[in-house]
C-alpha cells in the first residue's frame, strides 16, 4: 500500500505566538525577566508622565484677554481644581513672538524676506537635484504668499511680493542655474528689506565685492594669490570704508530708491533668533574652512594666527562673547558712535561658531589620506584649485555631522541674547509678556511654544544633513 | 613699545569719553532723543505693551525727563537693560539715564560712580505666605521654607533678618519671578519674599489671591530710583529737578488735565516759577522755561503717574505708603523751587 499526495498542502500560518504583533512584543519587550521589568517600568514611567500632561495640554484654552479668564473657563469646563494650559497668551502677542516690535504696517517685509531666504538656499541644499529644488521654492512660494494676505500692506506691495515668489518658481523649474543669483544678491536684499533706508547702501556695498573681484582677476596671474589677495582686500576696504557712503549718497540724489528705514530695537522674537542664527550659519562656514586650512598652513603667521584665534574663541564662553559685544566695545567707542548692537552680536557669535567649524572641519581634513593631497599636486593643481576639487568636497563630507552640530548648538544659542537686553523669543519676549499683569504668572507656556519652534527648524537642520550624508555616500557603493 | 601704544590709545579713548560725557545734555539735544536704560519687563514699572509701546512707572520717569529736554515726551530710545547689565550701560555711556528699579546703596553711589536723582519708589523686602498657614508676622516664620531669588540683595537681607531674629529657614532657590510664583503655588515653599511691589503683583495675578497675605513685616529698605554717571552734575540735576517738579506739582495740586488752567490762573509765585511763567529756572540748566510743565503736562504729576501705573486703580493696587507725599505722612518731599 503506497500513499502518495499529488498536490501540495496549502501552507499554514504560522502558530499565533511566532507571528506579527505577538511575535514582536515577545521578542522585544518580553524576552527574558530582565526586559520584562523594564518594560513594565517604562509604561509605569509612560503613563505617570501622560497621566500628568495630557489633562493639562487637553484643557488648553486658546481664547481668552487674561491669564484670570483662562482660569476661570478652565474651572467652568473641567471642574474647580482642574489644571490647563493658557495658549490664549501665545494668540494674544503672536506678532510679538514673530517680529518683536517690528512697526506692523511693514510686516512684508521679513515675511518676503524668509520667503527668500528659501529661494536663496535651494541652489546650494539641492544642488543637483531638481525635484528637491522646485518642492522647496514651490511650497515657500505658496507659504509666503498667504502668510502675506494676513500681513497688512498696500495691494502692489502684495502683488510685486507674489510675483517674486511665482517668478522664484519659475526660475527653479526653468533655470534653476539662476537660482544662485537670488543667493547671491540674497545678503544684501536682506539688509534693504529688514533696515529699510536706501537701497543705494547695499547696492554699493555688493559693489565692493565687485571691486575686489575686479582687482584681483589681473593680478592673480602676475603678483601670485597671496599678493593679489591683500591688494583686492585693500581695494575694498578703501572702497567700503571711502568711497562706499559717498557714491551711495550721490546715487541716492540721481534716483531715490528707499524704504521706511527699521531701528535695529525694533526687532525680536523669532526674527531676530533667525536672522542671527542664519547669518552666523552662512558667514561662520567660509571663515571655518579658511580658519582649518590657515592651521594647516606651512606659513608661521598664518598658521599662528589661525591656532591664537581657534583656541582663545573656543576658550571662552559665548555669554562672555555677548557681554563684551554687548558692554565692551561701547567703551572703546566715542559715545557718539552707536554701534548697531544686533550687528556686534552677529559678529562675535559668528567668530565663535566659525572657531568651532574650523576645528570639526579640520577633523575632516586630517581623515584625507596623504595620497589625495599628492595626487592633487601631480596633476599639476594649484593650492586653491586642489583645494576646491580634491580636498574640501571629501573632507566637507567627513564633517558634515558635526558642522550641523555646531549650527543646531549655534542657533540655540541665539537665545541667550537676551543677556545683553535683545528681545529674543525665549527669555525676552516672555519676560515682556509676563511683565503684562494680564498674563502674569503664566510660566510653561511661552517655553513650550519657543521649544516647538525650535525643535521644527533644528529637526530640520538634521534631517536635511542625513539626506546630504546619504547623497554624498558615493565611496562604498 | 606696542604696549605703550596700545594704552596711550586707551587713555586717549577714555579721555574723549570723558570729554564727551561732560556734556551730556548737548549730546541728548545734538541726538534728538534721550537714551533711557529700562527694565525688560517689570509689571507696573517698565514693560512693552501689546503694541511694543513702553508703558510704566519707572517709563513715565524717561518721558517727563525727554519732555522736559524736548517738550516732546515720545523722544526717547528705550534700551532694554537686564540685571546683568544695566550697570556698565550707564557707565558706558550707552544710556544717559537709568531708570530700572535700582537700589540706592552706598557702594553703587561711590565704588560704581554713580548718582542717585532721587527716590521714586520706596520700597522694601516683604514676605507673602498662604493664609491657612496661619502666620500673621515674619517672627513665627521659624523653620520655614522660602523662595527666594539667588544673586540678589534680597538674598542677603534675608539671611541677615532671620540672623539676628535667631530663627531658621530653608531657602529654595528660584529663577525669576514667575519661577518663584509657580514654586510658591504649588506649594514648595511656606513663603516667598522680595521686593513688596512685586509681591503685591504677585499676589494679584494668582488664581486665588484672597488665599493669601503678605506679611506686615519690611525687612530691608529698598529706595529705587533713577540714575547717572558721575561727572555731569548738570545732567544729574536735570534729572533730580524733573523728578522734583512732578512731586511739586502734586504738592501744588498741578495735574494734566487742569495744568492749562493753574498756569493761566495761579497767583503761587513758587507755581509760576514751576510752570515758567515767572524766572528763569529752566535757563538755570540750559533748558527751555516752560521745562517743568511739559515734564507735569506728560503724563500728570507724581501721584498721577503713581495711580496710572501701579495705584489702586490697577491690577496691582499697591497703597502709597512710604510713597505718599510728606504732607499725607510720606516720604515724598521736594525741595523748595526758588
Amino acid at each position: 500500500m503506497q500513499f502518495t499526495r499529488t498536490e501540495m498542502l496549502p501552507p499554514q500560518p504560522p502558530p499565533v505566538s511566532q507571528s506579527g504583533a505577538v511575535k514582536w512584543v515577545r521578542e522585544n519587550l518580553f524576552s527574558g525577566p530582565l526586559n520584562t521589568i523594564l518594560t513594565l517600568l517604562s509604561i509605569l514611567v509612560v503613563y505617570y508622565l501622560l497621566n500628568l500632561s495630557l489633562p493639562w495640554l487637553l484643557h488648553g484654552v486658546w481664547n481668552a484677554s487674561s491669564l484670570t479668564e483662562c482660569r476661570t473657563i478652565i474651572a467652568a469646563n473641567f471642574g474647580p481644581d482642574a489644571g490647563g494650559g493658557c495658549w490664549a497668551m501665545i494668540h494674544a502677542r503672536w506678532y510679538q513672538w514673530i517680529f518683536g516690535f517690528y512697526p506692523p504696517e511693514v510686516y512684508w517685509r521679513p515675511i518676503l524676506n524668509f520667503g527668500l531666504l528659501f529661494v536663496a538656499m535651494a541652489p546650494i541644499l539641492f544642488s543637483d537635484n531638481l525635484r528637491g529644488s522646485v518642492k522647496l521654492v514651490g511650497t515657500v512660494a505658496v507659504l509666503t504668499i498667504i502668510a502675506l494676505t494676513l500681513a497688512q500692506g498696500p495691494w502692489w506691495v502684495f502683488a510685486l511680493c507674489s510675483a517674486l515668489m511665482l517668478a522664484s518658481v519659475a526660475v527653479a523649474l526653468l533655470a534653476p542655474r539662476y537660482l544662485l543669483v537670488a543667493t547671491v544678491l540674497y545678503p544684501f536684499a536682506t539688509v534693504w528689506l529688514l533696515w529699510g533706508g536706501s537701497i543705494w547702501g547695499p547696492v554699493t556695498a555688493m559693489l565692493g565685492f565687485v571691486v575686489l573681484v575686479l582687482v584681483y582677476r589681473p593680478l592673480s596671474p602676475r603678483l601670485g594669490v597671496v599678493m593679489a589677495t591683500s591688494l583686492a582686500v585693500v581695494a575694498a576696504a578703501i572702497w567700503w570704508g571711502v568711497l562706499d557712503s559717498y557714491v551711495a549718497a550721490a546715487l541716492e540724489q540721481v534716483v531715490s530708491l528707499s524704504i521706511q528705514p527699521v531701528e535695529s530695537d525694533k526687532f525680536g522674537g523669532f526674527l531676530l533668533a533667525f536672522l542671527i542664527g542664519v547669518s552666523s550659519i552662512s558667514i561662520s562656514l567660509p571663515i571655518g574652512i579658511l580658519l582649518a586650512l590657515g592651521r594647516q598652513s606651512d606659513m608661521f603667521l598664518i598658521k599662528t594666527l589661525s591656532v591664537a584665534f581657534i583656541e582663545f574663541v573656543r576658550g571662552v564662553p559665548l555669554i562672555t562673547m555677548l557681554f563684551t559685544a554687548s558692554l565692551l566695545l561701547q567703551y572703546f567707542l566715542p559715545p557718539q558712535v552707536q554701534f548697531d548692537l544686533i550687528l556686534r552680536v552677529i559678529i562675535l557669535v559668528t567668530l565663535f561658531s566659525a572657531a568651532y567649524n574650523a576645528e570639526v572641519i579640520r577633523g575632516g581634513l586630517a581623515a584625507l589620506p596623504k595620497g589625495q593631497y599628492e595626487a592633487a599636486d601631480a596633476l599639476g593643481m594649484d593650492y586653491w584649485q586642489a583645494q576646491r576639487l580634491i580636498i574640501m568636497p571629501q573632507a566637507l563630507k567627513v564633517s558634515i555631522p558635526g558642522i550641523v552640530s555646531t549650527f543646531i548648538g549655534l542657533f540655540k544659542d541665539t537665545t541667550l541674547v537676551s543677556f545683553v537686553g535683545l528681545q529674543d523669543p525665549l527669555r525676552g519676549i516672555t519676560t515682556i509678556v509676563r511683565a503684562d499683569i494680564n498674563w502674569k504668572g503664566i510660566y510653561w507656556e511661552p517655553y513650550i511654544f519657543v521649544g516647538v519652534i525650535f525643535f521644527a527648524a533644528c529637526y530640520g537642520m538634521s534631517r536635511y544633513s542625513l539626506y546630504l550624508e546619504r547623497k554624498l555616500h558615493t565611496d562604498h557603493r | 613699545m606696542k604696549n605703550t601704544v596700545f594704552f596711550g590709545t586707551l587713555a586717549t579713548g577714555a579721555l574723549l569719553a570723558g570729554i564727551a560725557a561732560a556734556g551730556t545734555l548737548d549730546d541728548v539735544k545734538a541726538r534728538g532723543v534721550l537714551n533711557c536704560g529700562v527694565h525688560t519687563g517689570l509689571t507696573g514699572f517698565g514693560a512693552p505693551d501689546a503694541n511694543g509701546d513702553y508703558q510704566g512707572f519707572d517709563v513715565d520717569i524717561c518721558k517727563a525727563v525727554a519732555a522736559a529736554i524736548f517738550g516732546d515726551q515720545s523722544k526717547v530710545k528705550y534700551v532694554p537693560t537686564t540685571g546683568e547689565t544695566r550697570f556698565t550701560a550707564l557707565a558706558s555711556g550707552e544710556v544717559d539715564l537709568l531708570v530700572r528699579t535700582s537700589t540706592w546703596t552706598y557702594s553703587r553711589d561711590t565704588d560704581l560712580k554713580f548718582d542717585w536723582a532721587g527716590v521714586n519708589y520706596y520700597d522694601g523686602q516683604g514676605f507673602m505666605v498662604r493664609k491657612d498657614l496661619g502666620v500673621s508676622s515674619a517672627k513665627e516664620l521659624d523653620g520655614a521654607t522660602i523662595c527666594i531669588q539667588t544673586g540678589t540683595t534680597t538674598e542677603l537681607n534675608l539671611a541677615d533678618y532671620f540672623k539676628s531674629n535667631n530663627i531658621k529657614y530653608t531657602p529654595v532657590t528660584v529663577a525669576d519671578d514667575a519661577d518663584a510664583q509657580r514654586q510658591f503655588l504649588a506649594g514648595a515653599c511656606d513663603a516667598y519674599t522680595t521686593d513688596a511691589s512685586g509681591l503685591a503683583a504677585s499676589r494679584a495675578t494668582l488664581p486665588k489671591p484672597d488665599d493669601y497675605v503678605i506679611l506686615p513685616e519690611i525687612i530691608s529698605k529698598e529706595p529705587l530710583g533713577p540714575l547717572v554717571r558721575h561727572g555731569d552734575n548738570n545732567w544729574g540735576d536735570i534729572v533730580r529737578w524733573t523728578f522734583y517738579a512732578l512731586l511739586a506739582a502734586e504738592e501744588k495740586g498741578i495735574t494734566k488735565a487742569n495744568i492749562e488752567e493753574v498756569a493761566s490762573s495761579t497767583t503761587d509765585p513758587e507755581v509760576r516759577r514751576i510752570l515758567g511763567i515767572e524766572g528763569d529756572e529752566g535757563k538755570m540748566m540750559g533748558l527751555d522755561n516752560n521745562w517743568a510743565k511739559n515734564a507735569i503736562a506728560a503724563n500728570g504729576n507724581y501721584g498721577e503717574i503713581f495711580e496710572a501705573n501701579i495705584g489702586s486703580a490697577t491690577p496691582i493696587k499697591l497703597a502709597r505708603g512710604l510713597n505718599a507725599l510728606w504732607t499725607q505722612g510720606g516720604l515724598q518731599y521736594s525741595p523748595p523751587f526758588r
